[in-house]
């Protein structure tokens, strides 16, 4: 292969993902003129939100060669906990502020269990899935808790706008922006980096594994908790299913955004656009009436695709 | 079975590994093959049982001509190779270990279980070994593993059997049991070939020895007419010249001292110190304990017992971060699984070690910091490359350790670790390696280098500690050091 194949190859294994996004928002558009409007825009973006703060979280995650399944579990009890704790009386904000500590803790708890514990992180996780969800249904009792009130910060969380454009739209871009400093410019990053591309040379460079693999599971249980508030703004009460699957649809935009499931490789920024993908492709179909059943298919022949074109050459 | 190799040559890439070597193996002996580290022993094997295709020679059996194109053809002709790491699965049983692929099958195409069984039982007796056949292989010792090994060539009725450093990790009675199993299969016959470094057991055990060196054929002797002292000659015989700059240092005080360090079954009683200055060769055979007394000390395995003194102070060293902080650096034996990220670029490589250095407080990366630092590096090591973002996977092996060197290089060491240096470097690139070593040396740095590779250690070192079985045999002086000397002490001889 010459040199210049070989570069524009690069650049497609680069781009692969973004020329797929800008394809389907083309085509969805000429399709749907309902789909083509400012507020569907933002719409979408505002959906896509619940899904890219826990894929960015996710991301780190899968860049140290692990995996967390239980973001969507540690989304429900955080947020179940804290309704529970608005409709016992507690401020919503420090309510809120509560949920997200515990969401950062139940996620060193899965860190701690794959470092400390020698679990695999398939298996560490799965564990703190099941039990997460356990314990939901027994706080709630399998009903939602709903009677939040009417807390200024509680509602603007989900349902606030800042000239015209929604809270969670600018959540999602500042806290991708903070990620990708986190990951590109501190030494944090480099030793998230350095964890999933060789451990055994990351430690001999004196980078503590274990720790980075604690912080890396604590960011992402606080993105689940976050995104869980967000949710509960929107809807109004804590459903116990809440969150059910949601680790899917994040490691599906992990994966769409180019990032090796065996960790070292992959930008924030593919996550990014993955998150974007799978937002245009459930908004979209909608719009345009596919049936849910042919949605999941068209979802998975989508990832299907944008990973065998990330493939190294 | 009578082979004959004549005038094999290979490269690997540019890496010449073999020239002209060979040798003559005639039915019903045992064949020692010797040499040092890296004289093309396995490689040689590997040609004869097709793991490797030769690049010129010639191959005969038995007179006719042969070339194997992979080792089950070799397999089905007689010849099996027992590798030094063995090629057992360890979740499976003795008998379904014994069957692999060829499982003897009933007339409705499912494993015949009796016969396997009775067929196993059946060779295991010939061995004169007692193994139920039904014990999951990660039960058995390694001995005892080995044996297995031995029972599956037989099973395809070998009459050649290789078998590489097979006593390495076995305890003396084993290794008498293996040795029984080897002179039975002698009477049957079968002709083994014997790799090993150790002299004693090769007197003992063998009928004749061929020594290659830098993969080339130095001389075939029979045991009774030659000695050890000749043997080791033959391996090591050439000139040093001046491949190793001389430097001007004078030894300063102690840096480092540890005391008694002790690993069961690694280890043990470990004393040494290094001054400023000072080039400490480590000298030893394969797996006699060198990397782990190193990994120890860099707090990368968990010592028994034992302390380690750093300026006079008694240090604390639970993992790598606690040696870097008291001055430490480690380039570790293999650049590819420890030393690099592969995948990564030439910069993050070298940043990894310097995070400290080139980040703020809060951990803030300085990019005219890292570019700095990295430019500095690619400049004063000579690295040939495309720039800071050149993949690791693309340097050649000489660059790759020049990466990995200036990863520790700019930490600014106090004590360096080298543990071969110089492994897989071509010519070129060792000279500029060994002018590193001594611009440290002259800067005060005490360096403790192991190395398998004899002319280095006498050519860098201003004292040689020898290490076997984990116990350090001598250490000696560079002026009265010589190959002789260190072999045989390596070797498990006394002075």
């Amino acid at each position: 292969m010459n040199e210049n194949k070989k570069k524009v190859l690069n650049y497609a294994q680069d781009f692969g993902a973004l020329i797929a996004l800008v394809v389907l928002i083309l085509g969805i558009s000429i399709a749907s003129p309902e789909f083509r409007t400012w507020s569907n825009f933002l719409s979408l973006l505002r959906q896509s939100s619940i899904n890219g703060l826990i894929a960015f979280g996710m991301t780190c995650v899968i860049l140290t060669d692990a995996i967390d399944l239980s973001v969507g579990s540690v989304l429900a009890l955080s947020t179940a906990l804290c309704a529970g704790m608005i409709t016992a009386g507690v401020p919503a904000g420090l309510a809120m502020i509560l949920a997200l500590v515990l969401g950062a803790a139940l996620g060193v708890v899965s860190g701690v269990l794959v470092t400390k514990g020698r679990l695999q992180p398939f298996i560490a996780t799965l564990i703190t899935m099941t039990v997460y969800r356990g314990l939901t249904m027994i706080f709630t009792n399998g009903k939602p808790i709903s009677n939040l009130g009417d807390s200024f910060v509680l509602k603007l969380v989900g349902k606030g706008n800042f000239y015209h454009i929604p809270i969670p739209v600018i959540l999602l871009i500042l806290i991708f922006l903070i990620f990708f400093f986190l990951l590109n410019k501190t030494t944090f990053g480099r030793r998230v980096y350095a964890t999933g591309s060789n451990w055994k040379s990351a430690k001999l460079a004196g980078v503590n594994i274990h720790k980075t693999k604690i912080i890396v599971y604590g960011i992402s249980g606080l993105m689940a908790a976050l995104s869980g508030l967000i949710l509960l703004s929107r809807l109004g009460s804590a459903q116990p299913t809440l969150g059910d699957g949601y680790e899917l649809d994040a490691i599906a935009a992990v994966a769409l955004g180019g990032t090796s499931m065996s960790g070292g490789r992959g930008k924030i920024y593919g996550t990014f656009i993955g998150v974007l993908i799978i937002a245009v492709l459930n908004n979209g179909l909608n719009i345009v009436g596919v049936s849910s059943y042919y949605q999941d298919v068209i979802k998975g022949l989508v990832i299907l695709v944008a990973v065998l074109s990330d493939r190294k050459r | 079975m009578q082979i004959e190799m004549k005038g094999i040559d290979k490269s690997f890439g540019q890496n010449q590994v073999l020239k002209n070597a060979g040798f003559v193996l005639a039915p019903g002996e045992v064949h020692a093959l010797m040499g040092e580290n890296g004289a093309g022993k396995s490689t040689l094997m590997k040609i004869l049982t097709g793991v490797y295709t030769r690049d010129g020679g010639t191959v005969t059996v038995d007179g006719k001509e042969v070339l194997y194109k992979n080792p089950q053809e070799a397999e089905r002709a007689g010849i099996v190779f027992i590798h030094q790491e063995l090629n057992v699965l360890f979740d499976l049983t003795v008998e379904e270990n014994l069957f692999l692929g060829k499982e003897i099958r009933n007339r409705l195409g499912m494993c015949n279980q009796k016969a396997m069984r009775k067929k196993a039982e059946a060779t295991l007796e010939k061995l004169g070994v007692q193994i139920p056949v039904d014990r999951v292989m990660s039960e058995l010792s390694v001995g005892q593993q080995q044996m297995i090994e031995i029972c599956k060539a037989l099973m395809v009725d070998a009459r050649v059997i290789i078998m590489d450093e097979p006593t390495a990790a076995l305890t003396q009675s084993e290794t008498a049991v293996l040795f029984e199993v080897i002179q039975s299969l002698r009477k049957k016959g079968v002709s083994i070939v014997y790799i090993s470094h150790r002299m004693e057991e090769i007197f003992e055990l063998c009928d004749r020895i061929t020594v290659l060196r830098d993969g080339t054929y130095i001389g075939t002797k029979k045991i009774p007419e030659t000695n050890m002292n000749e043997i080791v000659k033959m391996m090591i015989g050439r000139e040093i010249g001046e491949r190793y700059p001389k430097r001007e240092v004078t030894i300063g005080r102690e840096m480092l001292r540890v005391e008694g360090l002790t690993k069961k079954g690694v280890f043990e009683d470990v004393n040494f110190s290094v001054h400023a200055g000072e080039v400490l060769g480590v000298s030893g055979l394969m797996g006699a304990g060198r990397t782990e007394i190193m990994q120890a000390i860099f707090g990368n395995l968990s010592l028994e017992r034992g302390d380690i003194y750093i300026d006079g102070r008694k240090a604390t060293i639970k993992n790598p971060l606690h040696a870097m902080e008291h001055g430490i650096g480690f380039i570790t034996e293999d650049r590819k699984t420890e030393g690099l990220m592969l995948e990564e670029s030439i910069k993050n490589n070298i940043s990894l070690a310097n995070l400290g250095r080139i980040s703020g407080r809060a951990g803030v990366i300085s990019k005219a910091a890292e570019d700095e630092l990295v430019s500095k590096a690619i400049e004063e090591l000579h690295i040939k490359c495309f720039g800071p973002f050149h993949e690791c996977n693309n340097l050649s092996g000489g660059n790759q350790q020049k990466v990995v060197f200036a990863k520790w290089i700019y930490t600014n060491p106090r004590i360096l670790i080298l543990d071969e240096p110089t492994r897989g470097v071509d010519i070129g690139a060792k000279k500029e390696i060994y002018s590193i070593i001594n611009e440290l040396a002259a800067k005060g740095v005490a360096i403790i280098m192991v190395s398998s590779e004899l002319p280095e250690i006498l050519g860098m070192s201003d004292r040689i500690m020898v290490v076997r079985e984990g116990l350090i045999r001598g250490i000696i002086a560079q002026e009265e050091a010589n190959q002789e000397k260190v072999m045989t002490l390596a070797t498990g001889g006394t002075l």
